[in-house]
């Protein structure tokens, strides 16, 4: 048998395949006999059996929906509760004249005129003896319309079902989310099983990220049915059948029907009071709050505005309004607390004078001459302070608290980019922040390596010493997102310890009750090369408010406990060299954004807090005011 | 000599119209006629399966045309070029599941596919053609029965594709993967003490094999033997499409009155167990018209396969053939209650477009083979 001896025989070959060919022809044979025996056993010798054994099949399988969980604030406000609802449903098979029905009940206002065509293709779609839901909330008057004239419509009927409501509607609309109906993506990552018998899923925030614990584990119960499929009478469900501790019924859920396990409640960090206070101070702006306890990463108020209102969406939304919410110009779907990157502009100073100083380009007491710009070494370029005719001779504090331009210029010039990077990336910036909801954004920190994949062109790809010049005051190619901002103030308010921040800090077990918390999760410590220089950041930072021509002294006059701060006012649209900067002939939407961090009480921090408002204009005027509103709340009951 | 019997050949068989279209396309008018009639049969039935639902079967309707385009794509593709791609197909088949072997680990299994719109397409798809078509390519100039060492490479050849499937996991198509490339073995002639060398150690293993099974693939064996000692659990679905096709009798209930799958009683009715559907509502005839309408298209591949001219031809057709009817009685048996349940879909029926753009494909190339065979002299 050793290769390569024999030689083709085409027609020995040919006679091979034949006889194999005949063999298989054989089997198939075979076995379509053997299957033809069993059928007519099945069919014909025991189709008597098997008849009876179908004519009793009488009892289905349906599926029972768990109870969402609820989701309450830190002090136990409820943030999205389940209501009763009334809702109006079909089912297709019971009415004779679709169209017609419809055309009558959005006489009756009792469903949205717009929305029957789409009703009748959902109608389409299902099963006939299924309920397709008309109108998914339905107030007193409408039930009180129907229930008169109910013997009009066969078929037709109002049925009580759980809705989720949240109380603080467009209050906490981005970081809570809000569900909407199931829709082919959502069963594409779902387990389908589990979500049989479930309408609507968390669709963004909260009640996206943990849908698992909030959705819970669905049940079966046993449905007595005609011989039409119509139900006729629900089984009980025994309590021997009652799920096992971690949710997963013993046995199979077929055997006796197995009650649904309610989803849980969870519990966030988020302070509702400080949420209201900080939608009602930015009212009528565009922008984001993020508030974060520095000593655990837990978000204490996050809002962006213009929001929406969540219960909208767990309603039922018309395409139309839908429609109209994505067309709307200030963009209120959008989370810009997450998603929105701004410019940081002064916010970052703090960051970046400790990087001066852990790097020991700067000591604290050092001065620098600010004549009003900055000039790089053979270059007639000049970049510009906000105060045109400078700040003169300022040490870090001074350049901190009057938020000197040429203080940073200089010094990020001698630091240079890639240290700069290396600082920023450490403390925060430039990298998602690792919060428990879906959709963060990364930011950027710039660096020589961004660069060269950033742009096509060769030319562009190189790192210029000016680029370095003004990321040293957040401007450039830098930006951030409110959280981040808040993250980073966080870290230096914590002196290095860097809290990942998060939403939820606990769930409940769904079958005793008991708070489970969830662990923090500590993303290392940021250490420096003297511990002491925490403290002088925060005194630059103090002296913002506090101090003679600190920035924002005006608008924290008065606090009964100590801010250190910083404001922020960034750039949108760029000047000409030699033009001026006036707030009132240039166009809304390029006026400056105006920002403002802080964290307080200085010596002991409990809150960090980062605003953003778009188009402010001045972080001192408009930015810093609102974060004060939000802090005073947080302090009121306080003494101290 | 030749050209005379050729002349001979051409006035004897004038050709009409239709025929002439035929010709041009190279399509095959007995098996596309068979293949059209049991499509819209499986149509029919998965109106009354799907609940009356018009749009899903519309949907599986455009899965047919794009399955059928397939076909007609491939019926144009002449042998020896297909024999020329062999390799190549195979080794992008090989690509493209370690892709998907890789991919699938961050992408939670997601990227398995491809989104074609209608139809979503599995890379294993491929394999299902490309490994029998690789066979058939090495085998081509060989002297048969192939001897020892070809076999061995043919056999890692069908295993390292399967093995990667069945990792997916995707026991049911590495499983058929493994059919079609042995199948080509088998009919090129592979020797019968080989044979039997391969049963004895399957039966030999199979004690071992109980031993690293899991947990649910015991079950599965066991539920087979026995369906009725769990009969609402693992047991349910052999049980109920057992009554499904016994209450149907000799003439069945009727269209759209099968008890057993409208009230929802027989799981994956339009899919796996579509069979006992047809069982249900049309009874022991429409089960047996439907079973003939499968032995029509299988003889007519089989007759392909003999009247094929080359030994890649030959080997081609006859796995391509051999395999379908491999689908057939898997899932009629296992519908039945005479093999376990496995999660094969009933061939060109079951709603769902996976494996029917290549299943077609394969017919696409039955019908190459045979509209190109040249007229020998005898």
């Amino acid at each position: 048998m050793a290769p390569g001896i024999r030689f083709k025989d085409p027609w020995g070959e040919q006679r091979l395949f034949f006889g194999r060919l005949l063999a298989a022809i054989i089997i198939v044979l075979l076995l379509v006999g053997i299957l033809v025996a069993r059928l007519v056993h099945l069919q014909v010798i025991n189709h008597v059996h098997f008849a009876d054994l179908s004519q009793d099949n009488r009892i289905r399988i349906e599926p029972v929906p768990p109870t969402r969980g609820l989701i309450y604030d830190r002090n136990g406000i409820v943030l999205a509760e389940n209501l009763p609802a009334y809702r109006l449903e079909m089912i297709p098979e019971q009415v004779e004249d679709m169209p017609a029905t419809l055309q009558a009940l959005a006489q009756l206002n009792l469903i949205d005129a717009d929305e029957i065509d789409r009703t009748l293709a959902l109608a389409r779609r299902q099963r006939r003896f299924e309920p397709v839901t008309l109108n998914f909330r339905m107030d007193d008057e409408q039930v009180a319309t129907f229930a008169v004239r109910r013997q009009h419509f066969p078929g037709v009927d109002i049925r009580a079902r759980l809705r989720r409501h949240y109380p603080f509607a467009g209050a906490t609309a981005h970081t809570i989310g809000y569900v909407g109906g199931l829709s082919a993506q959502d069963l594409e990552r779902l387990d389908r099983a589990n979500y049989a018998g479930t309408a609507q899923v968390g669709k963004v925030g909260v009640e996206r990220a943990y849908e698992d614990l909030l959705h819970g584990r669905v049940g079966y119960r046993q449905v007595v049915v005609n011989a039409r499929g119509r139900a006729l009478q629900y089984l009980e469900v025994s309590d021997d059948a009652a799920p096992s501790a971690n949710g997963v019924a013993p046995g199979n859920p077929r055997r006796a029907g197995r009650a649904p396990v309610p989803g849980q409640d969870i519990v966030l960090g988020l302070d509702i009071r400080l949420q209201l206070a900080a939608q009602e101070a930015m009212q009528g702006w565009r922008g984001a709050v993020v508030a974060i306890d520095p000593n655990s990463g837990d978000i204490l108020a996050m809002i962006s505005t213009p929001a929406f209102d969540p219960n909208r969406f767990s309603e039922g939304l018309s395409r139309r309004d839908y429609q109209a919410l994505l067309n709307d110009p200030d963009n209120p779907l959008f989370d810009r607390a997450l998603r929105g990157t701004y410019p940081p502009g002064s916010t970052i100073k703090p960051q970046m004078a400790l990087a001066f100083l852990h790097h020991n380009i700067v000591r604290p007491g050092d001065r620098r001459f600010c004549p009003g710009h900055f000039r790089l070494p053979g270059s007639s370029h000049r970049f510009r302070d906000w105060r045109p005719q400078g700040h003169g001779n300022v040490d870090l504090i001074e350049a901190m608290a009057q938020s000197c331009d040429v203080y940073f210029y200089a010094n990020g010039n001698e630091l240079g980019i890639d240290r700069m990077h290396e600082f920023m990336t450490a403390i925060g910036l430039g990298q998602v922040t690792g919060v428990d909801i879906l959709g963060e954004r990364p930011g950027l920190v710039p660096s020589r390596e961004w660069k060269r994949g950033a742009f096509r062109r060769r030319e562009d790809q190189a790192w210029f010493p000016g680029e370095t010049v003004i990321a040293a005051i957040g401007q450039g190619y830098m930006n951030s997102t409110a959280l981040q901002l808040a993250h980073s103030t966080a870290i230096l308010a914590a002196r290095g310890a860097r809290m990942q921040p998060r939403l939820v800090v606990a769930s409940t077990d769904p079958l005793n009750g008991a708070l489970l918390e969830i662990e923090r999760t500590k993303i290392s410590r940021l250490e420096l090369r003297d511990e002491h220089h925490w403290d002088v950041i925060r005194d630059s930072m103090v002296a913002v408010t506090r101090g003679q021509r600190g920035t924002a002294r005006n608008s924290m006059q008065g606090t009964s406990y100590v801010v250190a701060g910083k404001t922020g006012t960034a750039q949108v649209f760029t000047i000409g060299q030699d033009e001026v900067y006036d707030e009132d002939v240039i166009d809304e939407r390029l006026r400056d954004h105006a920002l403002f961090v802080a964290f307080a009480p200085a010596d002991a921090p409990e809150i960090s807090i980062a605003v953003i408002v778009e188009n402010g204009s001045s972080g001192a005027r408009v930015a810093a005011p609102i974060a004060r509103r939000i802090m005073d709340r947080y302090f009121e009951d306080r003494e101290l | 000599m030749i050209f005379e019997q050729t002349q001979a050949f051409e006035t004897r068989r004038p050709l009409s119209l239709p025929g002439q279209l035929m010709r041009t396309l190279h399509l095959d008018p007995p098996l596309l006629l068979a293949l059209v009639t049991l499509c819209a049969i499986g149509l029919f039935v998965l109106y009354s399966a799907l609940g009356q639902n018009s749009d899903l079967v519309i949907g599986q309707g455009m899965r047919i045309g794009v399955a059928f385009a397939a076909m007609l794509i491939l019926a144009q593709v002449p042998p020896s070029t297909l024999r020329s791609w062999a390799p190549w197909l195979f080794l992008a088949g090989l690509g493209l599941l370690m892709a998907v072997l890789f991919f699938g680990a961050t992408g939670k299994g997601a990227q398995r596919w491809l989104d074609l719109r209608f139809i979503r397409f599995q890379p294993s798809e491929i394999m299902k053609l490309a490994v029998p078509m690789l066979a058939a390519w090495y085998l081509h100039d060989r002297a048969l029965p192939p001897a020892f060492h070809h076999v061995v490479l043919i056999l890692l050849a069908v295993f390292a594709p399967a093995a990667l499937i069945a990792v997916q996991p995707d026991l049911g198509t590495a499983v058929l993967v493994v059919c079609a490339g042995m199948l080509v073995l088998l009919l090129a002639g592979l020797r019968l003490r080989y044979m039997l060398a391969a049963v004895v150690l399957t039966i030999a293993a199979a004690p071992v094999m109980w031993h690293f099974m899991l947990d649910y693939q015991r079950r599965r064996v066991l539920t087979f033997l026995n369906p009725e000692n769990d009969p609402l659990g693992a047991g349910y679905n052999i049980i109920q499409s057992k009554i499904a096709i016994g209450s149907g009798g000799v003439f069945g209930k009727g269209w759209l009155n099968g008890t057993q799958a409208h009230l929802e009683f027989l799981p994956e009715r339009a899919t796996d167990f579509i069979f006992a559907v047809i069982g249900e509502e049309f009874g022991l005839l429409g089960l047996l018209a439907l079973l003939a309408l499968y032995l029509i298209i299988v003889g007519r591949g089989l007759y392909i396969a003999a009247n094929a001219q080359d030994t890649f031809s030959r080997l081609l057709a006859g796995s391509i053939s051999l395999t379908f009817f491999i689908y057939v009685i898997v899932n009629a048996g296992m519908v039945s209650g005479l093999l376990p349940v496995v999660g094969v879909p009933l061939p060109l029926v079951s709603f769902g477009g996976t494996s029917m753009v290549t299943l077609m494909g394969g017919f696409g190339i039955l019908m190459s083979i045979h509209t190109r065979r040249k007229l020998l002299p005898t």
